[in-house]
Order: C-alpha cells, then structure tokens, then sequence
C-alpha cells in the first residue's frame, strides 16, 4: 500500500493532531493545568483552522485509497467554513464547560465534538458510500453522548435517547438504500453508480433514492424526518444545540448535494427534483408554522432552524456551480447568524437559567448589547438588508432561478411567502426585548470575556459577510473551478 | 468612487449613524441630526444646481452622474448610481422632509437610538433614488422598510405593536414578490449569449432593441413587481397597513413614512415595472387603474368618517398616493409629470399636515376631532398652518396640490376611449370629497367654541417647531407658485426610451 496516500488528508490528520493533544492533555496533565482545557483547545483549535486556511487547502482534485476519498478546493473551503464555525462554537461553550456542574468532564466536551467534526470532514470527502457512512456514524453517535451532557437533567436523558434512536432507525434506513443501489449497480463508488445505472430511471431506483434521501434528510432534520429536531435542541446543553444546529448541518447539506450530484445526476429531471421541491416546500413551511408557536428560545431556534435548511436545499435545486457557491454562502452566513443567537441564549442561560421568551421582555433596556446582538441576529436569519442574510437568501433564490422553469418560480414563490411568515417569528423576539411594556425579568450583568468574544466576531461577521462582497467572490470562484458537477453538463 | 457626488446621499447618513453611535446627551444628538440634515439639503441643492447646469450646456445622457462600481462580480452585480430630474425632485424632496423632520422630533424620548434608527431608513431612501441598479435598489428598499418597525413599536401610540407588526409584514410581503419578479427580469435582462445585467438603462434598451423580455414574462413579472411597488403605494386592496401605520407612529415618523417612502413605491413602479416591461404595462394598466380609481375614490370617503387627525391625513394619503399611480398608469407624459408632481406635493404637504398634527397632540393630548375645538384663537400658528396644508390638499391654486391634479387630469383627459374617461370622471370627484373631509376638519379643529377649558392654557408652536414648519409651507407655496421649474426639470426624463418601445407620443 502506498502510505503517501495519506497525505492527501492533511486536514483531517491535522484534526487528529489537535484532537489527541486535546485528549492527552486532558488525560495526563496535573489537575491544577486543568483549568485551561479550554483555552488550550481554543488555541489549538484556531492554529488548526489558521494552519488550514493558509496550508490546508490543495491546488486541484486529489484521489487517495482508490477514489473512495477525494479532497478538492471545494471540500478544504467547506471544511475551513466549518472550522470557523466549530471556533466560534469553542469560544462560546467555554463559560459553560467551566461551570461546577461540568468541571469533572470538561475534557470530554471537546473530544467528543472534535470525533465528531472528523466524521463530517469524512462525510464531506466521500466519494464511495462506505467511507461516508463511517463518516455519517462517526458525526452522529458521539453527538448522542454530548446531548446527555447534563446527566442531571431529565430532559438532558430525554434528548439523548431520542437522538440516538432516531440516528439509529435512519441509517438503518440508509444502509437498506445503500443495498439497493448495491443491487441495481453493483458498486458503492459514486462514480461508478452514476455510470452503471444509465440514464433509465425505475421504481427500485427510486426507493432507493427515497431511503437514501430519508437517512441524510434525517442529519438535516428535513420534513417529515424533523421529529427529533425541537425535543434534541431543547433537552441538549444550549453548547451542543448550538454545534448541532449549524455545523453538522453544513457538513449534511453538502454532502447532500454531493451524493445526489455525483451518484444520482443523471436522474435529476426524472427523480429527484420533484422529490425536493416536495421537501423544500413542506421544510420551510411547516418548520416556520410551528416556530411561531414556540415560547421556548431553543425550541423556536429549532423550527427556525429547520426551516433554514430548507433554504439552504433551495442550493440543491440549482444544481449548477451557483447553487453550490450560493449554497455554501449560505451556510457561512448561517453560521455566523444563529450562533450569535445561541451566543445571547447561552450568555442569559449561563447566569439565570431563563430560556423563556417572555424572560426577554424589556431586555434592552437592562442589557442593550445582548439585545442589540440579538436583534442583529433575528434579522440576519429572516434575511433583512444590510445584514449578511439578505445576500445570503438573495443569492440563493437567484441561482435556484437560474434553472428557468415556471415550476421553480412557484416554488421560490412560495420560500419567499415563507420568509414573511418567519420575519414574524423572528420579530416576535425583538418585540419582546424592545417593545414589550412589561418590567425587565432579567437583571443587568455582564457576560464573560469569552461570550463577549464570540458576540463581537459573530456580530461583525453578520455585518460584514454581506457587505463585502470578498467572502460571495471567494467560493464562487473557488466552486467554479471544480468540476462536480461535470456529469451533467 | 468618491469623487462621484451621489455617494455622499449615503456616506452622510452612514457618518451621521457613526456620530450617534458616539453621542453622549441630547445636545449632542441634536447637532449631529441637525448638521446633517442641513448637509443633505446644501447637497441636494448642489446635485440639482450641478444638472441643471449640465443639461444647459448640452449633456443629452438619460442619466447624469453616472458611476459603476463592482460588487459580486459573479452575478455581475454592481453598485451604479445615476440620477436623472424625477430622481432629483425625490432627493430634493427627501432632504427638506429629513430636516423638517429632525426639528419635529427635538424632544424626543431615547432621541439618540431614535435618530439612529430614523437615519437609517433615510439612508435606505436616498440609495434607493440614487441607484439604477436593481439588486442595490432592491437592497435600500428594503433597508428603508425595516427600521419602521422598531420607530414604530417603540416611539409610536396607540396599538403600536399591532400596528407595526401589520405594517412590516405587508410592506415585506410586498418586496417577496419584488424580489421575484427582479430575478426573473434579471434572468431575461439579455438577448441569448450575452451577458445578464442589473442595471436598468441596460434592460431598457436591451428590451427596445432586441424583446428579450417576451411578452409572456412581461405579464408575468409585471404584476407582480406593479404589486410589489404597490404596496408601498397604498394600492387599494394593499392598502390597510397604511392607516394604522401612520395613526401609531411617533410625528417624525409618519412625516418621512407619508413624505418619502409611500414615494418609494410609485418611483419603483414607474422606474422598473413600467420602464422596463412597457409592452405589459400598456396592455395591463387597466387592472390596475381600476384598483388605484378605487384607491382614489375610497380613501377620500374613508377619511370623511374618520375622528382620529392622523387617520383623516392617513387615508388621504392612500387617496393622494392612489392618484400618484392612477397617473402613472395614464402612460403619457403630461400625466406622468402630473405624477411626479403629486408626489413632490403629497410628500411636502402630508410630512406638513403630520407634523402639525404631532404638535397638536404634543399639547391637547388628543387627536380626536370631536373633543377640539377653537384651537385658532388659542394656537394661532399652528392653525394657521393647519389651514395652508388643508388648502394644499384640496388644491387651491398657488399651492402645490392644484399644479399636481391639474397636470394629471388634463394629462389622463388626453385618453379619448370611455374607460379612459370614466375613471378620470371617477377620480376628479375625489377632489370634491377632498374638499368634504379638509373642511369638515378644519372647522371642528380650528373655529367654533373652545370645547376644552384646559385647552385655553396651550402654549403656540416653539422656534423648532415654527422652522419646521415654515420650511414645508415654503416648498409646498414653492411649486404652487413656481409650477414651470419642476416642469421641466421633471419631464426631460419622459422624451426617450419607455414611449419609444410602446409606439407612444
């Protein structure tokens, strides 16, 4: 075997690296050096994602172990998106890692998350469905084990088992979807599956599809497999919500686009189009139906959430390289947008222990930051100009146009309508912190250097990811090298 | 790019926001509002000055002050600015609103988070005059819209969560289906092979020379972006956000919410929809000039019925606004010049008729015409003011109403089919029913007995108060009085492209 193969994955050898030194130091370390677990995997982790912005990345497509992993701009770009991502999430988490409850495990924290992010970058490299699968179980099991995280909290338990039950039943429905396309093709190679099977559709093919899609639309809590999402994100450590909420959907959505691209392209007007205009209508309509209801921020970030994945699959549609460029924008704005939410909901969490939104009332007026941010962060999220959103969704919609039908008008038609209807839920909180005349529950405090930290750079990333058009540029032109989707045309 | 003098429309609200940010009292507050506002005037001034001077020496250009700056090279989106008379008259129209405005609003509660926000949205609204590119446009039309919620949700009276939460959603529901029907333009914005543009002289005569937006999409985007524009229009079924909205609003609020951004919607309609889709817009206008006929007739009814002041001048406006694009839709050019017309006078005479409306309130307390009464005797200035605006309103000559219908009846006479007529017939009686409510208000307000005795304590209008309210009475006595100047700054703008592609004048 040709061990120089291995090169090839730097990136996820570098995530290793940091990850063993994190467990080491964690393992072995004098109790008194403890205490800076977090900063230090902080700071191995921004080095890592430096290192990997600057080195990281390669010049064009490289194939290793047969073509079963290929890593090219366009996985290293996603992954880096995903670094920044999990520092933030870091940051963030640190005051809660910190807290008596958690001192005993704080090590386990970051363990768990970085086997996690190691199983996405496998998702996102994939290009035979084994290796994805390892990829796809190594980024949903241990997150099970970070839900129970507060093991002293019933709903912590609650989540935990519904997670892990969930996760289970939908890869077993994957595998059975795997067998399938094994059967009709006889290779688990995307590449070979898209040459094997033809450009004739028939019905396995298509149950096939329909188990596949399910099992992945299960990690991006699509409609009808969102059941987990709410009880999950709201029984979860608002530091794990937060991970599962932005970072494990990325890495789903584009492997998403991958595997549907690159194994089942041919098929796209006959299959699978119809079967996502089917999803992306009833994600993004009953997500922000049921978000309007929630009075619980974690519930509500969570239908928010499921009805932002359904944008984010209006990349999908496209399918061309302005899809993939608008779909992974999306994703770093998103990133930014609902991470400086849950940094609000974390930072009021950690020093009261309300998650109400009737808590929020009259908070501007006793924490005028926290509020700012968050306002900043509702309207992100529900796409309102000059914030990062705006061009996010702008910049999707138009490349889900560029495929030209009536059909699609309809549908964007109806994202759209769907926008007003979350720009309502997303009101709704600002309502509370600003307008509502009733006295502030929250007493004014000052949040930890750390939360403040991640507030400022989310914040400014909301800012400025829109504004300066550097970052939209950058994928585009990184997307539009690559030749993924080069079976269709 | 800054050597372009229309950047500075949002480079001084974008230095004005920064200085708020850094304000530490009320004094502080106030000079930066002030000293900005009165930038914005002296450059509007200066801008206008500057093209008049141009278009003498000969410049034929569409637009003037022409810059084009890359933004998502991609998408070849770009920030391109450019301004032509209509464009002009609404900065102008803009600027003096924004500094009426700022003395109307000098004893404001939290006035610094208030001038934030304020200024915000009139940043929206000078890039929104200012750019000719539809994805900037799209984006400062917005960017006006939202800040409303908040100005009103905080600042405002009365229902004011329900009635901003109405407002934000319609309005955004309006620019959804904006947006779709800008992508789809954007998507047909060439011939085949050729590159896709935003920019809007581009698609228009890229639509006169080659119909590469077919007929087909034609009607189907021209609704929609009508629509889209029309609800900020207060187009009749799209209406019901406005009276609540202005009713609840804090004074300087519904001044630039009534003065400029119910403008918003009319320029758009007439700067993208129809100058871009005119073989739609020709053959379409008489859906929409049924419901703007309704819009007309049934906001002047509405507001004889009406108690509250702010809901009288609400409804006027969706009148007055519903007359701006009844013009329109006439698609000629004495009419359409009666439309910019009207909605320089509307704005002027509104953020007049609102501001007033706010210094009474400030001191009676209510805005119920049954309980006020005799008000001239105890405010003198503020009546008198009161009196001049409703004057306006109902188009007394010498003031700027009269220029504005004039021009849009004769122009929308100039039809010689019955529909045409009819509906003309229709609207000129909103003048009379005009005439019913102003009156009817007028007189409860201002004469007959003091139905108060509090009331006879009132103090007149203070310096603040009397600047900003000499400063709309001169404008609005300016283009009554000076009709022929806003003329023909206005209609250099209506000779080329939109009348050559529908085979008019």
């Amino acid at each position: 075997m040709d061990y120089s193969q291995f090169l090839a994955m730097k990136q996820e050898i570098a995530l290793l690296v940091v990850f063993l030194l994190v467990f080491l130091y964690d393992t072995f370390m004098p109790r008194k050096a403890l205490g800076a677990t977090s900063a230090v995997t902080s700071v191995l982790f921004l080095l890592f994602t430096v290192w990997s912005f600057i080195w990281g990345g390669t010049a064009d497509s490289v194939e290793a172990f047969a073509g079963m992993y290929v890593t090219s701009p366009v996985c290293a770009l996603i992954k880096n998106i995903l670094n920044v991502g999990v520092l933030i999430v870091l940051v963030q988490a640190t005051s809660w890692v910190n807290s008596d409850s958690q001192l005993v495990r704080r090590g386990e924290y970051y363990e768990l998350l970085l086997v996690t992010l190691f199983g996405m970058y496998l998702m996102i490299s994939a290009r035979h469905f084994l290796l994805f699968l390892i990829g796809l179980e190594s980024a949903s099991l241990p997150l099970a084990a970070m839900v129970a995280f507060d093991k002293h909290r019933y709903e912590s338990h609650e989540a935990a088992v519904k997670y892990l039950l969930t996760a289970v039943f939908s890869s077993a429905i994957f595998m059975m979807g795997l067998s399938f396309v094994y059967g009709l093709s006889g290779s688990l190679y995307f590449e070979d599956i898209a040459m094997q099977l033809g450009s004739q559709g028939d019905a396995m093919l298509i149950i096939a599809l329909a188990f596949v899609v399910s099992g992945i639309g299960f990690k991006l809590s699509l409609v009808p497999f969102h059941l987990w999402t709410a009880d999950v994100y709201q029984g979860a450590p608002t530091p794990v919500t937060s991970y599962l909420s932005v970072i494990s959907k990325g890495a789903a959505a584009f492997a998403f686009l991958i595997i549907l691209v690159q194994a089942f392209g041919q098929f796209y007007s006959q299959v699978w189009e119809w079967m996502l205009y089917a999803l992306i209508i009833a994600t993004i309509t009953i997500g922000n139906l049921f978000a309007i209801r929630q009075r619980n921020m974690k519930r509500f970030l969570a239908f928010s959430s499921i009805s932002q994945a359904g944008y984010i699959m209006l990349g999908v549609v496209g399918c061309n390289e302005m899809g993939l460029a608008a779909m992974m924008y999306y994703i770093l704005v998103y990133i930014f947008s609902n991470l400086a939410a849950f940094g609000v909901i974390g930072a009021i969490e950690n020093k009261t222990g309300m998650v109400e939104m009737t808590d929020y009332n009259g908070l501007s007026k006793t924490n005028p930051w926290l509020s700012f941010s968050m306002t900043l962060a509702m309207f992100s999220l529900a796409g309102i100009p000059p914030f990062a959103g705006f061009f996010s969704k702008f910049f999707i919609f138009t490349s889900a146009i560029n495929q030209g039908s009536i059909a699609i008008y309809v549908l964007v038609l109806i994202a759209l309508i769907n926008t007003i209807i979350s720009l309502y839920y997303y009101l709704l909180v600002v309502k509370a912190m600003y307008i509502s005349p009733e006295e502030p529950r929250i007493a004014t405090f000052r949040s930890t250097c750390s939360e403040r930290a991640s507030l400022w750079v989310t914040v400014l990333g909301i800012i400025l990811l829109g504004i300066v058009s550097y970052f939209y540029d950058t994928i585009f032109n990184t997307v539009a090298l690559s030749d993924i989707f080069g079976f269709i045309a | 790019m800054f050597s372009n003098l229309l950047i500075y429309f949002v480079v001084i609200p974008l230095l004005m926001l920064a200085g708020f940010a850094i304000c530490k009292n009320i004094r502080q507050v106030r000079t930066v509002a002030v000293a900005g506002s009165i930038l914005l005037v002296g450059l509007s001034v200066w801008v206008l000055c500057d093209y008049l001077a141009l278009r003498a020496a000969g410049n034929m250009e569409e637009m003037l002050f022409r810059g084009d700056w890359t933004w998502f090279a991609p998408l070849n989106i770009k920030l391109s600015v450019g301004v032509d008379g209509v464009s002009i008259a609404m900065l102008i129209l803009s600027s003096i609103i924004v500094f009426a405005g700022s003395f109307a609003s000098w004893k404001i509660d939290d006035a610094r988070h208030f001038f934030m926000w304020l200024i915000l949205l009139s940043t929206g609204v000078y890039g929104f005059f200012i750019c000719i590119d539809l994805f900037t446009m799209f984006m400062f039309y917005e960017v006006a819209l939202i800040p409303m919620y908040l100005l009103i949700g905080v600042w405002g009276t009365g229902r004011k969560e329900y009635s901003a939460m109405k407002l934000t959603l319609m309005l955004m529901g309006g620019s959804a289906f904006l947006m779709l029907s800008l992508i789809g333009i954007y998507y047909h914005s060439a011939p085949e092979g050729q590159a896709l543009t935003w920019n809007i002289i581009d698609i228009a005569r890229n639509v006169e020379e080659t119909q590469c937006i077919s007929k087909g999409w034609q009607y189907f985007l021209f609704p929609m972006c009508f629509v889209g524009f029309g609800v900020l229009g207060a187009m009749f079924p799209f209406h019901t956000w406005s009276p609540d909205g202005h009713a609840c609003a804090p004074t300087a609020v519904s001044m630039l919410h009534a003065g400029v951004l119910m403008k918003l919607g009319g320029y758009g309609c007439f700067r993208v929809a129809m100058y871009l889709m005119p073989q739609a817009a020709n053959d379409l206008a008489w859906i929409f000039l049924i419901l703007t006929g309704i819009s007309v007739v049934y906001g002047a009814f509405s507001a004889c019925v009406q108690t509250d002041l702010k809901y009288i001048n609400a409804y006027s406006s969706v009148s007055h606004c519903g007359m701006v694009l009844f013009a329109i839709l006439m698609i000629n050019t004495t009419a359409l010049t009666g439309a910019i017309m009207q909605m320089l006078s509307h704005g002027l005479m509104t953020a007049l008729f609102f501001a007033l409306i706010g210094m009474i309130y400030g001191r009676t307390h209510t805005r119920d015409i049954r309980l006020m009464g005799g008000l001239m005797k105890i405010l003198p200035f503020l009546g008198v003011g009161y009196v001049i605006a409703g004057m306006a309103s109902l188009g007394l000559p010498g003031l700027s109403g009269f220029v504005a219908e004039m021009t849009i009846f004769v122009g929308s006479f100039e039809h010689t089919d019955m529909f045409h007529r009819v509906f003309t017939i229709v609207a000129c009686c909103s003048i009379v029913i005009t005439a019913v409510y102003i009156l009817r208000t007028v007189g409860k307000l201002l004469f007959g007995p003091v139905l108060d005795p509090h009331h006879a304590e009132l103090t007149d209008a203070s310096w603040w108060e009397r600047l900003s309210t000499i400063t709309l009475i001169l404008s609005v006595a300016a283009i009554g009085c000076f009709p022929n100047f806003f003329e023909s700054l206005i209609r250099f703008t209506f000779s080329p492209e939109i009348f050559r592609a529908i085979g008019l004048n």
